[in-house]
This record gives structure tokens, sequence and C-alpha cells, in this order.
């Protein structure tokens, strides 16, 4: 069996196998590129060929325009192709719609590429499978002790306690356009509550995109309103979701909402002084990576002979497999969002 | 202790004043006695469980995980309670939360030897936010963003009465403030504490900026300091006090209300008055002159103080106000009216322990400008300007006082070593260690003088980071190291209040209050500063 290194290994522009002569996930523009899921940082446009689940293919499309890559490559989870006498396919990652993790074999070496995962159960997407490998690559976005994300449910239940205590305060819930967006909206449905949630725009494509992939979001508006329409117009919005990403909230285009208040719904808001720095007033504790606990967990159900640990917080889980006795490394990789 | 949990979790993530006023008064009229009392003292500062200290708190962490993964979870969140509270192991099936007077009384009842065990045992029932709220509340200092001003403000909004009222009364108080409640809700008479030798609330002024900084909006145009508006006076390099005697009760209190008599006996033994001053504590020299900062601070923070301190150091107190005299309350008379109060009382015979600090006169802001920069001891930092008609006002009032202080002092260093900051700099190299060069018989020689970790932008931080990782040559656990040759290195301008001479350190140097004043990305580092020009600061310092 060579040595791992020889099979992927990181360069500037991503993790490369040179046998095959691919990237995984690439931050630059390659000749061939596999790519785990649609988040921006992962999934760039300009590749001369793309190999992805049907839905990644599709949110490219729909994020970049139809020319995105030169040749699609859509492959199903479980199928295996091979690039130039490397098998590689693709098992899924739980993260979000289309996610998968890269499996690369050759001459009896496997190595799994979880690009994000998480473990929890999603409406939204295929949950994650772990795939016995010889090398693990695991993300560490969440790695360190003090991310222990709460109960979906009960989070969620927080947001809906807020709309009845502030019946007249518009709640700008800030999410990610990709994925976090349709899973709240799906656990927000799933809660019960069936009224209108406004969007922003940057939501919308997506929006319609998962529900072409039948998961249904119950009813959508636009968070518009019409110029020159009278100020009372905007009462509508009061004691309602409003939903957009983060960035939008500190723009002009949320002035237009009653005594709003902001929301936000991720990993990070874990630490009170996070929430309190991006101003935010009721952080709602989600997120689609996996957290301490299922980060450790899941090394333990994969037991790979060597652990490689990229974009995070690598020193905590390379000193925690350490202590469990795995042959753990940094990878270091660069180019990768903290939170996407 | 939920109740609690969410208070503090409100009050931390919502901004404006006005909105936790309400929060905290929503809190006081939902929660019976005495869990609001504990809780007003915990904001407060005024409760003060003395067996349980975070090195304790840090040690059932350790029995319980990895210290590196700790070491590296505290980093990252920068609070200790709070980290603590996130990786505490979470016990299934637990579920029980202590009240507030339960969590208090049973603290207080509890032997030093047992507390950890009884801490661990709620850590292990409570959930995360309670957990946190239980470290914030067993170890004192919340940092919530709620100043003791700011709950007094709200007890004041939540009773229909004014905020002078309980500032007033608040040192005669004491936990759980039951009395203080029943008043507030109309179930009681106004207490009536015992005063004598309670603390007041002091006075304090603004800093001086002139108009030019037109952003700011403390700003005031300099033209307006006349002789008939204003005096002025030394301010003085030592620390600010309140001296209090009687009715037979001799106190002296640090200007945030803590009790530091007993660290200065031969300044309390010669409180032959009936009054309440306001001063500066300070050390006499054997020639009568002031002694530097440092000489004070030998004599701060000591249970016992020894005979030899005491005939070495001796300490004193430059009054400049007077608060009450006798039965006399002068607080509301104006400052003209109670130095000539002041000047009675001390003016004629001053003492080795008691005298009045001096008035400067006052022509025009450019005089008194140069004044301040060109002080006739070295032991005064600047001017303290008081409009003659200021009453004596609790809290921070605009516009009657002001502080003028000298411009800082300023060289040029070179960087050397670098640390990760804590919590939202956790990512980033944050602390600097800089130093300047001592000549050797090799040549040049770097030798640190400092550390420094504020006086940046936001965006300095990003470059000076790049920086720093671009530029290591050495690692010692957090700390980089980096290039810091003659040929090669970042200077920066370092901005600071004064130097002592200190044995413990290799330069033989201490800067106080050191930070960054801007970074000279163009200058040669064989250009910075050498030991022996830094040491000749150590002449306006100690002269």
């Amino acid at each position: 069996m060579r040595s791992p290194d020889q099979l992927l290994h990181p360069t500037p522009a991503g993790l490369y196998c040179p046998v095959g002569d691919f990237y995984i996930d690439p931050v630059r523009a390659v000749d061939r590129a596999v790519i785990t899921h649609g988040h921006a940082d992962h999934a760039r446009a300009g590749h001369g060929a793309v190999l992805a689940t049907p839905e990644t293919i599709n949110i490219m499309a729909a994020r970049y325009g139809k020319d995105f890559t030169a040749k699609r490559q859509p492959t199903e989870l479980g199928e295996v192709v091979s690039i130039n006498g490397v098998e590689v396919s693709l098992a899924p990652a739980g993260h979000v719609l289309g996610s998968a993790q890269a499996v690369v074999e050759h001459k009896g070496l496997r190595m799994v590429c979880t690009g994000d995962y998480k473990r929890r159960q999603d409406p939204t997407c295929t949950p994650f499978e772990p795939v016995p490998c010889h090398v693990f690559i695991s993300e560490a976005t969440f790695a360190l002790p003090v991310f222990r994300h709460p109960d979906d449910r009960e989070e969620i239940r927080k947001l809906l306690h807020s709309l009845t205590t502030f019946p007249d305060r518009a709640h700008l819930v800030g999410v990610y356009a990709l994925g976090k967006a349709q899973r709240v909206i799906s656990l927000i449905r799933e809660a019960g509550y069936h009224d209108t949630i406004y969007i922003h725009g940057a939501l919308k494509s997506l929006c319609d995109l998962y529900e072409d992939h039948g998961i249904s979001l119950g009813s959508l508006e636009p968070a518009t309103l019409e110029k020159g329409v009278a100020k009372e117009e905007q009462a509508k919005f009061a004691g309602k979701i409003v939903m957009g990403p983060p960035s939008a909230f500190r723009d002009k285009w949320a002035r237009r909402f009653p005594d709003p208040i902001t929301v936000f719904c991720s990993g990070w808001m874990r630490i009170r002084q996070r929430a309190k720095q991006s101003g935010v007033e009721l952080p709602i504790i989600l997120s689609d990576h996996a957290d301490w606990d299922e980060l450790t967990q899941t090394v333990r159900d994969v037991n790979p002979q060597e652990l490689w640990v990229t974009h995070g917080r690598e020193d905590a889980l390379c000193r925690w497999a350490e202590l469990e006795g795995y042959s753990a490394r940094p990878l270091r990789l660069v180019g990768y969002d903290e939170d996407s | 202790m939920q109740a609690f949990s969410q208070l503090l979790d409100s009050l931390i993530l919502t901004p404006g004043r006005n909105a936790k006023i309400t929060l905290l008064c929503d809190y006081f009229a939902r929660t019976p006695d005495p869990a609001r009392g504990w809780a007003l003292a915990a904001i407060t500062g005024e409760l003060d469980l003395k067996t349980i200290k975070p090195a304790m708190i840090r040690a059932l962490v350790s029995e319980r995980m990895d210290e590196e993964l700790f070491r590296l979870s505290y980093d990252y969140v920068g609070d200790l309670a709070e980290t603590v509270s996130l990786v505490w192991p979470e016990t299934h099936g637990a579920n029980y939360s202590p009240t507030l007077d339960e969590i208090v009384d049973t603290v207080q009842d509890t032997p030093k030897a047992k507390a950890p065990e009884l801490i661990a045992h709620w850590l292990d029932r409570l959930g995360a936010s309670e957990r946190w709220a239980l470290l914030k509340l067993v170890t004192g200092g919340l940092r919530i963003g709620v100043s003791a001003r700011l709950a007094k403000q709200a007890l004041a909004k939540f009773g229909g009465v004014e905020a002078g009222e309980i500032e007033e009364l608040w040192h005669g108080l004491d936990a759980p403030y039951e009395d203080l409640f029943a008043w507030l809700s109309g179930d009681g008479e106004k207490p009536a504490p015992d005063m004598s030798g309670a603390f007041r609330p002091v006075m304090l002024a603004h800093p001086l900026i002139a108009k030019k900084d037109r952003d700011d909006p403390d700003a005031i145009n300099p033209d307006m300091i006349t002789p008939e508006a204003f005096a002025a006076e030394w301010k003085w390099d030592g620390i600010r006090v309140q001296a209090v005697s009687e009715n037979g009760v001799r106190r002296l209190y640090t200007r945030t209300g803590d009790d530091i008599s007993h660290t200065f006996p031969d300044v309390v033994a010669a409180m032959e008055f009936d009054a309440v001053l306001d001063g500066e504590l300070l050390v006499r020299k054997p020639d009568g002159n002031v002694a530097p900062f440092n000489d004070l601070q030998q004599r701060l923070n000591r249970k016992t103080v020894s005979k030899k301190m005491l005939s070495e150091r001796p300490a004193f107190i430059r009054a400049y106000d007077i608060l009450h005299h006798g039965e006399e309350d002068l607080r509301a008379l104006t400052f003209r009216e109670r130095r000539a109060k002041l000047e009675a009382l001390l003016g004629t015979s001053p003492t080795d322990r008691f005298d009045v600090s001096p008035l400067v006169e006052v022509t025009d802001a450019a005089s008194l400008n140069a004044l301040r920069n060109a002080p006739p001891q070295p032991e005064i930092e600047g001017l303290m300007l008081k409009r003659w008609e200021s009453v004596y006002e609790a809290g921070r009032p605009k516009g009657p006082w002001f502080k003028w202080k000298r411009d800082p002092f300023l060289i040029d260093a070179v960087i050397m070593y670098a640390q990760r900051g804590h919590g939202r700099r956790s990512g980033y190299f944050s602390d600097f260690t800089f130093g300047v060069w001592a000549e050797t018989d090799d040549g040049h020689e770097i030798t640190p003088v400092g550390k420094a970790y504020f006086g940046f932008t936001d965006e300095e931080l990003k470059e000076l980071d790049k920086f720093v990782r671009n530029n290591t040559i050495d690692r010692f656990g957090p700390v980089r190291m980096v290039k810091a040759t003659r040929e090669e290195g970042l200077v920066v301008e370092v901005a600071f209040e004064g130097l002592n001479a200190s044995p413990r350190h290799k330069s033989g140097v201490a800067m106080r209050f050191p930070r960054f004043n801007r970074i000279r990305w163009d200058k040669p580092a064989a250009e910075a500063e050498t030991l022996d020009g830094l040491k000749e600061f150590l002449s306006y310092s100690e002269a």
C-alpha cells in the first residue's frame, strides 16, 4: 500500500490527487474537480470538469449560471467512477441538500474527505453515513469542547416564543442562503408555524430549488414593499419572520421593518460575546456542522488508521485524537470560510 | 436560578441603557425577596462569597478534562465562567435548579475545603446557561455590561424615586436589601441606616478634549477657560481617596468605596477632624516633596504594614474638597464655598498628614496648556479644572470638572514577541512585547522594555497579525518571536505616562500605561530608541 500523501495531499489550490489528477473542493479554477457540496468556498465556478451529486450540480448552476463548468459529471451517492485509475465515489454528509463525502480509493488504500458534515437529523438532506477507511479527513469548524449544539427543536421554540412575546416586532432571522435557510424554515414548519415567512431576494432561487427537489417550505413571500406604498404597509411585518443573509440586516434594506429584533441562527451563537459583538439580540444555536461530540463520535465510528484535520480548530481535534490513541495531523488548508 | 440566568443573558444581549433598566425593573417586580436582593448584590459587585476563587473552578475542570483542550477552549472564549459552563460534562437526567438564596446561604455555610464539592454538585445538575450564571455569581465580577450606577437607576425607576436617593443610602445598606425593596415597593418606610463613617459617592472629571477634535461630543472650546469660570489645581499622581471622620468613626476609602483604612494606619491616626474630605493619597519623600507613584504602590494591597514601611514611606492626603463638616452636608454648596470651608479647616494648620491642594493661577487656556506639559514637579500628571460654581455631584457629570493631563511620552521601539489575544482577538496576535537598543561590547542588542496590547485599530491589528505570521523566527508555547535586528524589524511609536526604575526588569526600567501610538512601517529598525535614550525619561519621573 502506498503512502497516503501520494494519493492526496494539500496544495495551494486545495487537496490534490496526483494519481487521478483531480482536486477535491479546490479554491482556484482547476481542470478537474470533485465537489462535496454547493457552498461558495467549496464550490467555485470555472473548473474544466466537475464531479458532484446531481443536487450539487443543480445548486452550482443556480448560483453561477449554467456555464459554471465546461463538463458536468453528475454522480449518484454510492456510484463508483474511475478517474485515471483512481476509484472515486460519494457518500452522504448530511450538511446541506446534495452534500457528500468524497471517497477516494487506489490500490487498497481508501481515503475519505468529509467536506462539511453533521450527524443530527435534518429534514432537508440525506443523513451522514460513516465509511470505513484508512485515512479520514475531517472538517473541524466547531472542534472545541465548548461547542455542543443544543436540540434543534428547543432552539426553534425560542424563536417562536419570542414571536408571541414581541408581537409588534419584526423578527429578522439571519441565515445562510444555502442550507441553513431551508432547514430553519422546515424546522419552523415542523413546529407548527404556518404563517407566511418573508424572505430576502438572495434566498429565493435556492428555496425554489429545494422545493423542486421535493422539500416543501410552505408559504414564502418576498420581504419587499412596492415603491411608494404607504408607511402603514410596513406594519404587515410586525410579529412576522423575515429571513435573509446576515449582511442584509446591516444594510439600508433592513430599515423598512418595524422595531426589528435581530436573530441569528449559527453554531457560533453558543458563545455569548460572539453573539453580542455581532449585535444579535436573539441567538439561535443551530448549525449544519458537526459539534464537538459529533466530530469525536464520528472519528470513533469510522475508526481510521490516520486522522487528518482541516479547516477550523485543528489543534483541539488533533489533541483529542492523540489522547485517544489515533494518529492525527492538521492539514492547514487555506481558503475556507469559518461557517457557511 | 433560571430567572437570574435569563436576566443575565438578556442584559448581555440587550443594547441600550433604557432597555436594560426595563429588564432589571421587570426582574425586581417578578422576583421575591431575598433572591432579588442577592441578584442586585451580584450585579453591583457587593456580593463577595470569599470561599470560591477562580483557581478553584479551574481545578474542578482539570479533574474532568484534558488541560490542553481546556486551554484551547479558554483561549477561544476568553471568559473563565463561560468556558467552564460550556465544557462541563452534561449529566443526563439531572435537573435541579437551586434558588439564588439557597446558593448564597449554602455557600456561606460551607467550609472552604467543602466548597469545590458543592459547586461541582450544582454544576452537574444545571444546564449550560445556569452553570454560567452560577459561576458568575460565586466568583464575582459579572462583566455583563451593567454598572452599579445603572442598577441603581433601575432601582430608582422601580420605586419611582430619584437615583440620588439610592446613591446616598447605598453604603449604609446590606444585601439582600429587604428594607430597600420594601420601601421601593411601597410596603415600608425609607430605610434610615446609620451613615456614620459611610462612603459618599464621589464626583469624577471628564478628560478635557480641545474643540478641534470636533467629532468628540465631549469636546469643549478652550476659550471658555477663564479665571472667572474655572479654578485650576495640579493633578497629583497618587490615588483618589475619601477620608471620613465622624462620630468617632474613621475610615479611608478608595474612590470606588473600598475600605483601605487598615493599610494606612498612619493617615487614619491623623484624622483629627469631624469631616468628610476628598483628596489624593500620596507618599512623602524625606525632603517633604511628593514621592513617585512607585513608592505609593509599595504600600497598596497590604494586609499588614510594617513599621519600616511606615517610616520609610509615610503617607499623607492632599485634600481638594470637603463634603461634610460636622453635621453639615456641604455637597449642595458651590466649589467656591466648599473651598473656603476646606481652607478654613486645614489651610491654617496643615499637618504632615493633611494639607490643601494649592490652586494654580488661571490666566488663559494657552498658558495652562504650557503648564500642564511642564509641571513644576514630576509627580504631577497634569491639571484639574473645576468650575467655581459646581456643586458636588456623584458620578461623572458632563461639564463641571475636567482633567487635562500632560501629553504622553513617546518613543520608537521594535516589536520582539507577540502573543495571541483572548475572546474576539483569539485568532490574532495582539499582545506585543517591544524593545529598544542597548549598546554592548558586541554592538547593539535589542532589550525588552514593555508590553502593549492596544492603541491600534482593527485594520492595523490585521496587518500586525500578518507581520507576526510572516516574520516568526521561533515559538515558545503561545508566544511567537519575530525578527528584530538592526536590518529587519517593525518599529512602533509607543506612548506611555511615565517611567520607573525597576530592578525586576532586565532593562532596569518599567513603563507606566504603555500603548501603541502609531505603527512606523516606514522606519528602519536601527533608528529606534536606545536604552540610554529611554532612561532619560527617568529624570522626569524620579527627579
